[in-house]
Parts: structure tokens; C-alpha cells; sequence
């Protein structure tokens, strides 16, 4: 960083000398040929610490390892699985920084943690040394190329447009890494339940026994409740939110003068703004235990985490998603189609059923499956408030679990991390993923469609 | 024709046109209703949500303290005179401050024999309230030997039972508080030594398994370097790729890619960039469990779609005018980007930036699977300490079966809520004073 920065001032000044201080004769302006010094000292400098970063470890742990080979005992550490070896290092490592290790402390472990301290320092010194001589090498030779007619700002604009084209590559590799991780860890999963057993199965009992006589738990991986389950509180949520939220837009777009809607939209849009696990609280302490006073005022049974509870909030929430993306669509029908219709003689209402929703039903569709989509991935509304066991049933006031609450419930806690249980939660998760996916997908596709219609 | 003859030879005027036209009017009111129940249901239903926090919640603000006069027996402080400041002070530490509340509320109920009921007695008090002995007798040693009135914090029970949240008229055995415990409260109300006050503690400490004791300091912190790590990672990045796209991105099929993905990943679900940041940071990568630092991370990822879909429309609405009229003086492109169009789009960014910035604050299941969940009682001071976000406490207490925590939960929100108003007013409040029209 000091080394950029002198460079950045050396080969400013450097090309200010070059010109006898006349500013004209320069292609580019002094500042870019400091930076262009700055940054050929900075780039190899930062890529040495980047592989330091990256590989540093890995090196360290590999010369402790070896390093024990040849003391007593050693041979035994290089016959190891990857798993012990790894337990083995950890316990280096904590002894190392002074932690408690899971095995009594043996010469060779003590020995291999004042290896790997040491190590670790000179590893350190090498590659710091190391980065800072290259960053100076290389800055040198870049004020040495500095002169008149080198055309510094073209190089360095190069270098920003190439920076700016590897962030938006980024998006893309988010995408990468969450569908390779997913797909990834699915197919450990699969090494464990077949793949007719996971679509198909209807019983969802993620428990693996703890000892192979335990009976009862052998653990059943059928997503058939989870999805039924996820079906039915969405649905319901649907069912709430899509009439409220599509009459709320028609309204403010058509009957509300310009004083109220700019009061409701608002209000209506804060709903929008509330975290999600303020809904399931809300779920939980309100709208649970009313709509369970309820049943018991109308003599029925009703599960303390029905699906009705759950789905309602969820409604809720989707009401502002539903009616603002309705709002959207309506509001860019074109007034021409409603004067035609007011023109023949139709009231607004008649206009508004028989001209703006029809031209509009492609938007109004395509929101309907956003938020389809986001009702289907919501997770903290029903984990708070949704059951935790699988049932497969269509009645709204039975307790019924959803795929994110089962992802949550699999993986908060203590995990081993190969277990089919753990690993069933990432194919939840692709599951998941590959429907809302598809549900966007369409809804854009929807979307756009419509847009060309008018433009 | 005059107009009498329109009217009258219309068929309008037929009582059969009449009754229909009355009937589309009718429709025309009934569905305009129907319109206004729709909204005035969505409005309601947001209405009845923020009132039902609110009064649960307002109570987590305000604790319940007794004024119990504490007598500092020697005999348990076992002080001696001649200790150093350092050493005093671990002494006190050391000092056995159970006793000596026990012993100084024997003195106020005289009557109280059984061991049981001494154990009752004692309940009354919360467990921090020793520190609050410890405190006092740290802070001041020459009160040692003395009596002196203290107000010690109540237990969760006696804060419920005072704000009214247990009543008595309940049988003994379904309510936490015994028939004694009552008597007891009742002899120190009427001499008014229960004292009610603002919980600062609420507001200053950590969590705790106690829900008189329980703080939001902790998840706050950890809520803010969660937030710092997502806006020093999405807020270049998300600008870096909207400039890009917008300005140098050349139309071909590789750009319309990450087009549809950036779309894409606007809605995908929160919880599978939790199932990423599980995979890839914590399993891959070996980065700590429970840190700000991969719980940043994530949602950077999360809100990097809203941040570059937002700052691109910023970018879009600067007029081509101001970039013709900088590359007409000789500006490069990359000038004109960096010193006329990005700083006229800032506002728009900014904006965009905070919305994404609250979007990310209020997100809850991506942290849960990263293992931002655990009981957390000191504040993280780092971005690799372990730590709790605001959200993750309110999913925390509100699954607690401690029924004094669900006041805490709502108070909570509403710290939560008021954190959120904030942003968003900053949001709107930028919008309105930025906003330009070309």
C-alpha cells in the first residue's frame, strides 16, 4: 500500500519532469500515470497476499504433517483418513492458539503445534517480504516506462472496465455456486435414499437411528407431505391475499382520489416493510390462539399450529406484493381503452371488468405467481408458526409442515455434516429452488409478453 | 329535434331501461365497496398487527425494582482493611451477596421461618440482583456494616405480576406466583417500596436466560457488523455491475444471461442464499460459524440483485444530454462515468442502497443457517466473534417458553421496527431531496 502510493506520486512527478512541467505535451493526465504506477505495484503485491490468503494454510499444515514424519509414531498420521487428519490438525491447531483439544496432549502433538506456531512466522515473514519486494520491482519498472507518449490512461481505463465486468460476472457465479452446491450435496444425498424413494415417498421422518437396533427410526425421506403441506398454507395465503390485494389495487388506481391513495399506497407498502419474523411472531401470539378460541366457540378441533393460522399471516404478507405489482399493470393500461369504454356509454365498473382486467390479466397473472413464489419460500412465518411434523392431510386446521420449515429444522443445532439427514435439506433447498425458479421464470416471461403489446 | 323529443323518443325513458340503469348504478356501489373492504382489510390487518406488539411491548420497556434495605453484614463480606483498590475489588466480587439479601429480607419479613419459604422470599429478587449488591459494595466499601436502602431488581414473576400480566384471581397452582409470595408483595406495596422505571439494562446488555436481565445490546451490535460487512461487499460490487450493464456492457447474449439471472436472483428465496452460505462459506471456505463476518456475506449476496437493479434505474435516468456534453469536451468514457453520471446518480443509489440495506436487517432465515442462533451473552466485538442479529434474538425469544420473554420480544420488534422507519425514512427523505427533474 506505501509502495503504490509513492509510486503513485514518483510517476506522476516523473512524467511531469519528462515534459519540463509543460502539462500539454502529456497523452494523459499526470494523475494517470501515477496511478498506472500505483497499480503495477499493487496488483502483483495483491495477488501474492491473495494466494498467501488462500493457500498459506493448506502449505503450513502440510510441512507440520510432514514434519512428524520422522519422529516416532509419525508414519502413522501419513496412513490416516482425510476425516482423522483433519480432527488431527484441528487439535494442532487449538493447541497452538491454546484451546482445549479433544486427546490428551502427546509429545508429538506438542512438538507439531511449536512446528506449526513457528512455521506459521516464518511462512509469514517470506511472503510478506516476498510481496512487498515484487510490489517495489514492479512499480520500479513501471515509472521506468513512464514517458511522454505512453498512453497511461488507456491501460489504466482498461483495467477499470475489466473490473467492472468481472463484478457483474459475480451474479453469475452466485447463481453457479448456489445451484452447484445444492446439486452437489443432493447427490450425496442420493448415495443414500434412491431418488423414487425422495419424489414419491409419502412419509417424512428425517430421524436416522442413532444405533442400527433402534426401531422405528429409520428415517423416511418422502417429500410428498412436505410439498402437500407447503401446498395447502400457500394456498391459503393465496386465497386471502389475492382478492384483498387485486380489490385494494383497483380501487386506489380507479375510485380513490389522488389524496387518498397517496395516504393508503403507503400504509399499504409498510406492510411490505415488515421482517418476516415479525409475522410469525404476530402468527404466533395473535392470530393462532384467536382462530383456536374460535373453533373451540364453534366446537371444533383446532390444531394450536394450523394451517390457517400460518397461511392467514402469510396472506398478510402478500397482500402488498399483490396489490402493488397489480397497481403497476393496471395503472399502465392505456387511457385510451378506458375513454373508448366510458365513450360507449360503461360505467367504471363495467369498464374496469370488461376492458382494464382483461387487458391487464397477463400482469395480474404474472403477479399472482410472484406471489405464489414468495409464499412458497417463505420460511419464518411458518416455522414459527406452521407444526413441525409431516402430515399429509387437506384440512386447514390440522398442524401441517412446509419444506422450509423442515430445511430449518434439519439444519439449526448440532449437524454432522454427511448424515442423509443434513443432506436431505440441500435437496429440499434444490427442490425449492428449481419451483420458484420456474414460477418466476413464467411470470417474467408473462410480463414481457404483455409489455410488447403496447409499446 | 329539440331535446324533448331525444328524451322522450329515447328509449331511455322506458321503465325497463330505468330499472336497468339503477341496477348497473348499484352494481357500480357494491363493487366500489367491495374495492374499499379489500383495501380497508389490508389495513386492518396491519393496524391490528401494530397494536398488538405495541401493548405487549411498550411493558418490555419498563422493569419493576424493590426497595429492600440490604444490610452489609461484616460478618459475610469478611472484609479486611488493608487490601489494595485491585484486590478489593476481587474480593467483593467473592463476597457471598446471596446471603446477605437473604438474610436482609429476613430481617423485613421477621415471620418467615421455613427454609421453603425463605427460598420463596429470596425468589422475589431477580439473580441480578447480586451484582446490583456487588456494584454497590464495589463501588462504595465504606458501607460495609451499614443498612442501606437498595432497589434490587425484581424477578420476571414479580415484573409480570406487577404490570399485570398474572393475575391473582387465578388458583394457586396454574400461576407462577404463590399465595405467600402475594402476601409478601403486597406488605412491600403498601409501604411503597415497589418501585417502577425505565429498563436501561434493556437496551445496554446482552442476552441472558433470565427475561428480566435479557438485552438487546448484544443483537444490535451484531445486527450493525452484520450490516457493515454487507455494505462494504454488495455496495461496490452492486454499482460496479449496474455501471457495467447500463453504460459498457455490449448487447449480446452473454449480458441478456446475466440479465435474466440478476431477475432471477432478485426472487429467489432467502433461505437457499442460507443454504450457499452454508455450503460454500462455512463447509468450503472453513470460515467461522455464527460471525457477522459469513452472516454479511450472505446477504450481500441477497440483496446484491436489489442494489444493481435499483442503481441501474438511477443510472438510466441521468439524460444522455450530460453524457454527450462530457465526451463533447474530450472526456474518456470511463470519466465520463465516474465523474458526471455516477455521482448525478448517487441519490438513486443511495436510496436503493438502503432499502437493500433494510431488507438485509430484517432478513431472519439466512442467518439461521449459517448458526447465527446460538445463546449469545456477551457483545460481539469483531466480525468474526460470534454473534446474534436483531431478527434471530426476536425468533429466539419468541420460541422461548418463558412466558416473561414475550414481552421482551415485542419490545424487541419494536427497537427492530423503529431501525427500520429510520431507514426507510432516510430512504424517502433522500428521494424527496435529491429527486431531479430533467
Amino acid at each position: 500500500m506505501l509502495i503504490s502510493s509513492a509510486a503513485y506520486f514518483i510517476g506522476r512527478r516523473k512524467a511531469l519532469q519528462s515534459v519540463q512541467g509543460d502539462v500539454r505535451q502529456l497523452h494523459s493526465l499526470p494523475g494517470h500515470y501515477g496511478w498506472f504506477s500505483a497499480m503495477t505495484s499493487l496488483l502483483p503485491g495483491m495477488i501474492i497476499i491473495l494466494t498467501w490468503i488462500i493457500f498459506g494454510p493448506v502449505i503450513i499444515d502440510n510441512m507440520t504433517l510432514a514434519s512428524l514424519a520422522g519422529l516416532e509414531g509419525g508414519e502413522k498420521i501419513q496412513s490416516l483418513s482425510d476425516f482423522d487428519r483433519a480432527i488431527y490438525l484441528n487439535d494442532i491447531h487449538n493447541l497452538a492458539i491454546g484451546d482445549a483439544i479433544s486427546r490428551p496432549a502427546t509429545d508429538n502433538l506438542t512438538f507439531a503445534a511449536q512446528y506449526y506456531l513457528r512455521a506459521q512466522q516464518d511462512i509469514f515473514w517470506i511472503f510478506s517480504l516476498s510481496a512487498v519486494a515484487i510490489s517495489a520491482l514492479t512499480a520500479t519498472l513501471g515509472i521506468r516506462k513512464i514517458s511522454p507518449t505512453m498512453r497511461s490512461r488507456n491501460i489504466l481505463e482498461r483495467l477499470i472496465l475489466s473490473c467492472l465486468a468481472l463484478c457483474s460476472i459475480l451474479a453469475i457465479l452466485t447463481t453457479v455456486g448456489i445451484v452447484s452446491s445444492l446439486i452437489f450435496e443432493t447427490l450425496r444425498f442420493l448415495d443414500h435414499v434412491s431418488l423414487a424413494d425422495f419424489l414419491l415417498g409419502l412419509k417424512w421422518s428425517p430421524q436416522t437411528a442413532l444405533r442400527a437396533d433402534q426401531v422405528g427410526s429409520s428415517g423416511a425421506f418422502g417429500v410428498i407431505p412436505l410439498f402437500a403441506g407447503t401446498l395447502l398454507i400457500t394456498c391459503i395465503a393465496l386465497i386471502f391475499a389475492v382478492p384483498v390485494g387485486l380489490l385494494s389495487a383497483i380501487y386506489m388506481t380507479e375510485f380513490a382520489s389522488r389524496g387518498a391513495r397517496a395516504v393508503f399506497k403507503p400504509l399499504l407498502e409498510l406492510l411490505a416493510g415488515i421482517p418476516t419474523v415479525v409475522y410469525g411472531f404476530f402468527a404466533a401470539l395473535v392470530v393462532a390462539p384467536f382462530i383456536r378460541t374460535s373453533g373451540d366457540f364453534l366446537g371444533l378441533e383446532i390444531a394450536s399450529e394450523s394451517a390457517l393460522a400460518a397461511g392467514l399471516v402469510m396472506g398478510i404478507m402478500i397482500i402488498p406484493l399483490m396489490s402493488s405489482l397489480s397497481d403497476d399493470v393496471i395503472s399502465s393500461v392505456p387511457q385510451s381503452l378506458r375513454d373508448a369504454s366510458y365513450g360507449l356509454g360503461a360505467t367504471k365498473t363495467e369498464t374496469i371488468l370488461n376492458v382494464i382486467i382483461p387487458s391487464a390479466l397477463p400482469g395480474i397473472v404474472s403477479a399472482f405467481l410472484l406471489a405464489a413464489s414468495r409464499a412458497i419460500g417463505e420460511t419464518m412465518i411458518v416455522v414459527m408458526a406452521a407444526g413441525m411434523a409431516a402430515n399429509l392431510t387437506a384440512n386447514p386446521l390440522e398442524a401441517v409442515t412446509t419444506v422450509t420449515v423442515q430445511i430449518v429444522a434439519l439444519l439449526t443445532g448440532d449437524q454432522e455434516f454427511d448424515s442423509a439427514k443434513t443432506l436431505s435439506a440441500f435437496a429440499l433447498g434444490l427442490a425449492l429452488f428449481v419451483i420458484t425458479l420456474i414460477l418466476n421464470f413464467i411470470a417474467l416471461k408473462v410480463v414481457r409478453k404483455y409489455q410488447e403489446q403496447y409499446d | 329535434m329539440t331535446d324533448k323529443d331525444l328524451t322522450s323518443g329515447s328509449p331511455w325513458t322506458t321503465d325497463a331501461m330505468q330499472k336497468r340503469l339503477k341496477k348497473r348504478y348499484r352494481k357500480e356501489a357494491i363493487f366500489k365497496a367491495v374495492g374499499l373492504s379489500g383495501l380497508l382489510i389490508g389495513l386492518c390487518a396491519l393496524a391490528i398487527l401494530v397494536i398488538s406488539i405495541f401493548t405487549t411491548g411498550l411493558s418490555g420497556f419498563k422493569e419493576t425494582r424493590l426497595t429492600i434495605d440490604v444490610y452489609m453484614d461484616p460478618a459475610i463480606i469478611k472484609a479486611t482493611p488493608d487490601l489494595d483498590e485491585d484486590a478489593r475489588t476481587a474480593h467483593m466480587a467473592r463476597v457471598n451477596h446471596r446471603a446477605l439479601i437473604r438474610n436482609s429480607l429476613r430481617l423485613e419479613f421477621p415471620d418467615v421461618k421455613s427454609r421453603r419459604d425463605i427460598m420463596a422470599l429470596q425468589r422475589l429478587t431477580s439473580n441480578g440482583a447480586r451484582d446490583e449488591v456487588r456494584q454497590g459494595l464495589i463501588d462504595d466499601p465504606t458501607i460495609i456494616g451499614k443498612t442501606i436502602p437498595m432497589n434490587l431488581r425484581a424477578s420476571s414473576t414479580v415484573d409480570m405480576y406487577i404490570k399485570g400480566q398474572i393475575s391473582r384471581d387465578v388458583a394457586q397452582s396454574s400461576r407462577k406466583i404463590s399465595d405467600k409470595q402475594l402476601v409478601w408483595l403486597d406488605k412491600l406495596s403498601a409501604e411503597g417500596r415497589i418501585v417502577k422505571g425505565i429498563n436501561w439494562e434493556f437496551l445496554s446488555s446482552g442476552d441472558s436466560r433470565e427475561p428480566e436481565l435479557a438485552g438487546i445490546l448484544g443483537a444490535a451490535v451484531g445486527s450493525l457488523l452484520t450490516l457493515l460487512v454487507t455494505l462494504v461487499i454488495a455496495f461496490p460490487i452492486g454499482v460496479a455491475t449496474a455501471i457495467y450493464l447500463e453504460e459498457f456492457a455490449p448487447r449480446n447474449k452473454w449480458t441478456d444471461m446475466i440479465e435474466i439471472n440478476i431477475n432471477n436472483l432478485a426472487a429467489v428465496p432467502s433461505i437457499i442464499f442460507g443454504l450457499l452460505g452454508l455450503a460454500i462459506f462455512l463447509n468450503v471456505f472453513n470460515m467461522p460459524r455464527s460471525a457477522p463476518l459469513v452472516g454479511g456475506l450472505t446477504l450481500a449476496l441477497m440483496t446484491l440483485p436489489t442494489i444493481i437493479i435499483t442503481s441501474r434505474a438511477a443510472i438510466r435516468a441521468v439524460p444522455p444530454s450530460i453524457r454527450e456534453a462530457a465526451i463533447g469536451m474530450g472526456a474518456s468514457r470511463i470519466q465520463t462515468q465516474l465523474h458526471h453520471v455516477l455521482p448525478l446518480s448517487m441519490p438513486g443509489i443511495l436510496t436503493g442502497t438502503i432499502i437493500g440495506m433494510a431488507q438485509a436487517l430484517g432478513e431472519t432465515a439466512p442467518l439461521l443457517m449459517i448458526g447465527m442462533v446460538a445463546f449469545i451473552v456477551d457483545v460481539p466485538e469483531g466480525i468474526l466473534d460470534a454473534a446474534t442479529a436483531l431478527p434471530v434474538q426476536i425468533f429466539l425469544w419468541a420460541d422461548s417458553a418463558e412466558r416473561g420473554f414475550m414481552e421482551k420480544t415485542s419490545a424487541a420488534i419494536i427497537v427492530l421496527l423503529f431501525f427500520l422507519v429510520l431507514m426507510n425514512g432516510l430512504a424517502i427523505w433522500m428521494r424527496h431531496k435529491f429527486e431531479k427533474r430533467w
